[in-house]
C-alpha cells in the first residue's frame, strides 16, 4: 500500500466518511471534501505528523458550468518528508466564499488571488484579495467557461481615455 | 519613501514592477505587480487540440522550451496511458539537461551583469550559443522547439548528434572553471551576494519555492529524484545543496547543477539505446513523413490526427518536471473530447517570485537587484 493510500484511510478514520469522499484518476487518489469542514481537514493534512504535506504545490480552480456545484478548487499537496502527492478537491457554487488557507501555506496567498482574478471566487480572511494578472478595472473572469476565448469586445478599437477626460465628461453631464 | 521599479527596467528580467517602501536605504515593504505579459495561455489551451496546445508550452519559460514540452507531454501521456520507448526517454533527458545548462548559463550571465560583472556575460553566451546550435540542429528551432511530442519525439536526432554533444561535454568543464575564477572567490562578488536575501528552509517550503532557490536553503527536493520521470532513476547524479539560502549559495548550487547536468548528458549519450523514438500508438502519434508520401492509409491517419486530434479518456493527470527554475507542472483535465477541458500550469517562477518580498525585507535597496536576479524569474511563465 502506498503512502497516499495510508493518508486517505487515515483521513476517513479521523473525520468519518461524511466529509471525505475518495475517488481515483490515472492511479492517483483524489479526495473531495465537504466545504464546511475542508479548512479544518486541510489544516490537519498540513500539521498531522503522519500526513505532513508541507508544500502546497498548486491550487487552482476549475469551472464545470453545467453541473450543480459549479466551481471546483483543487489543492495539490506535496509531502517532502514522506515523498507523496495528494490532490484535494472542494466543490463550491457560484457566489459561495471559501476560507483562505494562506495562513497554513504562504503559497496560497498568490494562488487565491489568481483564482479570484480568473474565476471570481472570493476567499474569506484573505490578507490582500486583489486581481493579480489582469487590470484592476478588467470586467469578467476569463477562465469561466462562459467567457469567450477572444474576449467580449474583440472588434472594438482600443481607445485609451485619460483620467482628466473622463472627469471632464462627467462634469459636462452634470452641467 | 516609495520607489517604483519597473515594469521597464533591465534588472527585472522582463516586465516586472516592484513597489518598494523605504526607510532611508532599508526596505520596509515591497509589493510585486505582475501580469504585464499575460496572454491567457490556460484559456487558449481550452480552444486547441492536445497536439496544438503543445506549442503554447514553449512560450512559457522561453529559455527552456524543451523541459516545458516534456512537462506537458508527460501529463498528456499519463492521460492516454502511453509507454514511451527507451531511446526517446534517454534523448529527452539528454536534451533537457543541455537546455538546463543553457538556461543556467543565461542566468549566470545576466545575474552577474546586474551586479556589475560584465565579462561573465560574454563567456557564458559563448557556451550557450554552442548548446543552442545543437538544439537548432536537432529540432530546427533555437528557442521554441516543440520537439518533444506526445508519444515520443518529432523525429530522431541527426547522425552527428552524438559527436556534437560529445565535443561539448569534453570542453565544458573547463569553461565552468573559467566562470568560477571570475566569480567564486571574487571579493566584490562575495560582498554583494553573501548573506543577502536569505530565505530560511521552512519559509521556502511554505512559499512553495522549488528548484535551486529551495535547494540553496538546504532542502533536498528535486523532482528528478523524488518523482522520477523519463528514466531519470537510471542516471547517476547528485543534487547539490546550499546551507545559508542566500544569493551566493544560489549561485553555487546552480554552478554545481551545471556540472551534474553535464554528467547526465555524458551518461545519456554513452548508453543511448537504439530503437524507435515514438510509441506505436496509431491514433495518437502521426506517421513518418516518408510513410505519408507513399502510403494512402498513413496520409489519412496524418490528417485525422492533425485535424481532429485524439480523445483521451475522461480523467485527470499531473505531469511535473524539474525545470531549471523549479518544479514545472501541467495539470490536465479531460472531459473525453479532443481539447483539454482545463490545462493548469504550475509555474515555478510564480511562487519563487512570491517569496521575494519576504527575502528582501530589512535589506538595502541595492540588494533588490541581487535578490531578483538570484531567483531567476521568467515573466513568460509567471504571467502565462
Amino acid at each position: 500500500m502506498t503512502g497516499t493510500q495510508t493518508v486517505v484511510q487515515r483521513l476517513v478514520a479521523t473525520f468519518g466518511e461524511g466529509p471525505v469522499t475518495v475517488s481515483e484518476s490515472n492511479g492517483a487518489p483524489h479526495v473531495t471534501l465537504d466545504p464546511r469542514r475542508a479548512r479544518e481537514i486541510l489544516d490537519f493534512l498540513r500539521n498531522d505528523p503522519e500526513c505532513a504535506f508541507e508544500m502546497l504545490t498548486d491550487l487552482f480552480g476549475v469551472d464545470y458550468n453545467t453541473k450543480k456545484d459549479r466551481f471546483e478548487l483543487v489543492y495539490l499537496l506535496n509531502s517532502l518528508s514522506k515523498n507523496m502527492r495528494l490532490a484535494v478537491k472542494v466543490r463550491l457554487n457560484e457566489g459561495e466564499v471559501f476560507p483562505t488557507v494562506s495562513d497554513i501555506w504562504l503559497a496560497a496567498d498568490w494562488f487565491e488571488r489568481e483564482i479570484f482574478d480568473m474565476f471570481g471566487i472570493r476567499f474569506l480572511n484573505h490578507p490582500d484579495l486583489r486581481r493579480i494578472l489582469l487590470d484592476d478595472d478588467f470586467e469578467g473572469h476569463p477562465l469561466r467557461k462562459d467567457f469567450p476565448t477572444e474576449g467580449y469586445d474583440f472588434d472594438r478599437p482600443l481607445v485609451v481615455q485619460l483620467e482628466e477626460e473622463r472627469e471632464g465628461e462627467q462634469e459636462g453631464e452634470k452641467g | 519613501m516609495t520607489i517604483n521599479m519597473g515594469p521597464q527596467h533591465p534588472a527585472t528580467h522582463g516586465v516586472l514592477r516592484m513597489l518598494v517602501e523605504l526607510d532611508g536605504e532599508v526596505i520596509k515593504k515591497s509589493t510585486p505587480y505582475i501580469g504585464y505579459l499575460h496572454r491567457g495561455v490556460e484559456k487558449l489551451a481550452e480552444a486547441r487540440t492536445y497536439l496544438q496546445a503543445l506549442t503554447l508550452s514553449d512560450r512559457l519559460d522561453y529559455t527552456n522550451g524543451l523541459s516545458n514540452n516534456l512537462a506537458y507531454c508527460l501529463a498528456c501521456e499519463k492521460l492516454l496511458g502511453l509507454e514511451i520507448p527507451k531511446r526517446a526517454q534517454c534523448l529527452r533527458v539528454v536534451l533537457c539537461e543541455l537546455q538546463r545548462i543553457a538556461a543556467h548559463l543565461l542566468w549566470v550571465a545576466t545575474h552577474a551583469l546586474d551586479l556589475g560583472a560584465m565579462t561573465v556575460l560574454f563567456y557564458a553566451f559563448r557556451e550557450r550559443e554552442t548548446i543552442l546550435t545543437i538544439v537548432e540542429h536537432v529540432t530546427g528551432a533555437r528557442l521554441t522547439p516543440s520537439y518533444i511530442r506526445i508519444g515520443g519525439l518529432a523525429k530522431d536526432v541527426p547522425p552527428d548528434f552524438k559527436s556534437m554533444v560529445q565535443a561539448f561535454v569534453d570542453e565544458f568543464p573547463g569553461k565552468i572553471d573559467e566562470y568560477e575564477t571570475l566569480l567564486t572567490k571574487n571579493v566584490i562578488w562575495r560582498r554583494r551576494t553573501q548573506g543577502i536575501a536569505q530565505l530560511s528552509a521552512p519559509d521556502a517550503i511554505s512559499y512553495g519555492v522549488t528548484g535551486p532557490v529551495l535547494r540553496a536553503s538546504g532542502v533536498n527536493y528535486d523532482v528528478r529524484k523524488a518523482y522520477p520521470y523519463s528514466s531519470y532513476d537510471e542516471f547517476d547524479f547528485i543534487v547539490p545543496l546550499g546551507t545559508n539560502g542566500d544569493v551566493y549559495d544560489r549561485y553555487l548550487v546552480r554552478l554545481q547543477e551545471m556540472r551534474q547536468s553535464l554528467r547526465i548528458v555524458e551518461q545519456g549519450i554513452a548508453k543511448l539505446p537504439d530503437g524507435p523514438v515514438n510509441a506505436h500508438v496509431l491514433d495518437v502519434v502521426p506517421p513518418d513523413k516518408d510513410e505519408v508520401q507513399h502510403d494512402m492509409a498513413a496520409l489519412i491517419r496524418h490528417f485525422k490526427i492533425m485535424e481532429e486530434g485524439f480523445k483521451p479518456p475522461v480523467g485527470e493527470a499531473y505531469g511535473a518536471v524539474e525545470a531549471p527554475k523549479g518544479e514545472l507542472g501541467f495539470y490536465l483535465i479531460s472531459d473525453g473530447s479532443s481539447k483539454p477541458f482545463r490545462m493548469r500550469i504550475r509555474a515555478p517562477s510564480f511562487l519563487n517570485l512570491a517569496s521575494i518580498p519576504k527575502m528582501i525585507e530589512g535589506q538595502m535597496v541595492a540588494d533588490v537587484v541581487a535578490a531578483i536576479g538570484s531567483v531567476d524569474i521568467v515573466l513568460g511563465e509567471i504571467d502565462r
